[in-house]
């Protein structure tokens, strides 16, 4: 008799063992999210990628309509070739745009599509052909101060300044 | 005079601390040995599992109730603390993410190794002691049964087993804990904290990296405490001596294992 009661308690033992590791699975961890079911693979070529990570989200309209595969370098013509998997459920145009932008401030960088205008949608394997990197932060502000400094420049010889546009 | 019993003092030094180096390396050769004898003579524990079924439940089951509300308290005063930092960068929903990860990656296998250590390996320690001690293994070998097959290696499986399932369990109810601090208490939003929590954690690079922790402590936590009693001298003071030396070497074998797991897992 004491056997069984002991068989009884191990198994209850067991059981919530398991249930908390299922349950760490599908209500802690990205077991259930990071599934998408039937998805279609689309490339796109980025002039920079910033901080991309693969599984980052890829997003339309703030809805994750994907997940970034992966990200590999293209030693010809020196660009990022990031490839997407859209849910099979959601057809683009073939002139989608493809940016990179950041969540919030410092947050985690993702794929923003812009749906075009076209009749034909993307098919699996296709590439995306307008895309924008990611904005780095260094450039922006280089950018800024050389702006800066050459418009203080023009302002004290107003003579030789040629207004480009 | 003085200076050769100076001489002999520091002689006298220096060899006891060679003794004791010595010492330590030959009980590490020989719980490796009884480790591997365990390994090989472990069939019997699994042809007659009710003799690992029997320890799984002093081990594993009596074990529940220290695991369940100390990881129930230690996920609400995570959950406190946290938002108490967070809150200044105004990131109080994080909080969840807080939660989960340092449960699921650290404090689940290692507070869970440590209570272990604590609440069962000094049972195993005292209990093999104090078999020795009353000769019970050396009857078991006058009857050409193997202690090692028939006390130790039951021991060891169950520690196995139980060890994950009850790390498992803290990490659970600890995010429970945390949940029921950072939500009705609080009053962070309950979506905020369960979706920030599941695209912040990954089940292979934390949640599976958390079992395979908790796994690698089970047979430290395990074998230590089966090996000091299998050496522990057949005395009071001995056996008293072993179930010390068991907590200590335990949790300081579980903490350091654990910044080498760690550093390993690590992903750059």
């Amino acid at each position: 008799m004491e056997r069984t009661k002991i068989d009884l308690w191990v198994g209850i033992f067991v059981a919530l063992g398991v249930a908390a590791l299922l349950g760490l699975a599908m209500k802690v961890g990205n077991l259930t999210s990071n599934n998408l079911g039937k998805t279609y693979s689309v490339s796109a070529a980025f002039e920079n990628v910033g901080g991309l990570k693969p599984n980052a989200p890829v997003k339309s309209a703030g809805v994750v309509v994907g997940r970034v595969a992966d990200i590999k370098f293209d030693s010809k013509t020196y660009e990022a070739i990031v490839n997407i998997n859209i849910d099979q459920r959601y057809a683009f145009p073939k002139d989608t745009f493809a940016n990179i932008y950041t969540a919030g401030l410092l947050g985690e960088q993702y794929v923003g599509l812009e749906a075009g205008g076209e009749d034909d949608s993307l098919k699996n394997g296709d590439k995306i052909t307008q895309t924008q990197g990611a904005v780095v932060l260094e450039k922006m502000i280089s950018k800024f101060l050389f702006s800066k400094a050459s418009e203080s420049e023009s302002n004290s010889e107003p003579a030789a300044a040629t207004p480009e546009n | 005079m003085i200076k050769s019993n100076l001489i002999i003092s520091i002689a006298h030094f220096l060899r006891g601390i060679g003794h004791r180096m010595i010492s330590r390396v030959w009980r590490l050769g020989a719980g490796t040995r009884l480790f591997l004898l365990t390994i090989m003579y472990s069939g019997e524990s699994f042809r007659r599992f009710h003799l690992t079924l029997r320890e799984i439940y002093f081990t594993g089951v009596m074990s529940l109730l220290i695991i369940i509300v100390s990881a129930f308290f230690v996920g609400m005063v995570l959950a406190l603390q946290g938002y108490n930092t967070l809150q200044k960068y105004g990131s109080s929903e994080a909080i969840g993410v807080l939660v989960a990860l340092s449960l699921v990656r650290e404090l689940g296998p290692v507070v869970t190794a440590l209570l272990f250590a604590g609440r069962a390996g000094t049972a195993i320690t005292a209990e093999i002691g104090l078999m020795k001690t009353t000769e019970q293994l050396s009857a078991m070998e006058m009857m050409a049964v193997n202690p090692i097959a028939r006390v130790v290696a039951p021991r060891f499986w169950a520690g196995v087993i139980s060890m994950p399932i009850l790390a498992a369990l803290f990490s659970m109810v600890g995010v429970l804990g945390g949940y029921l601090v950072a939500v009705p208490l609080i009053g962070v939003d309950s979506g905020a904290f369960w979706s920030q929590m599941q695209a912040n954690v990954d089940v292979r690079a934390d949640i599976v990296n958390g079992v395979i922790k908790s796994v690698v402590f089970a047979v430290a936590c395990t074998m230590i405490a089966l090996f000091e009693g299998f050496d522990a001298p057949p005395t009071a003071e001995g056996v008293s001596h072993a179930t010390t030396r068991t907590v200590v070497i335990s949790s300081l074998t579980v903490l350091g294992l654990d910044f080498v797991l760690t550093s390993f897992m690590m992903v750059v």
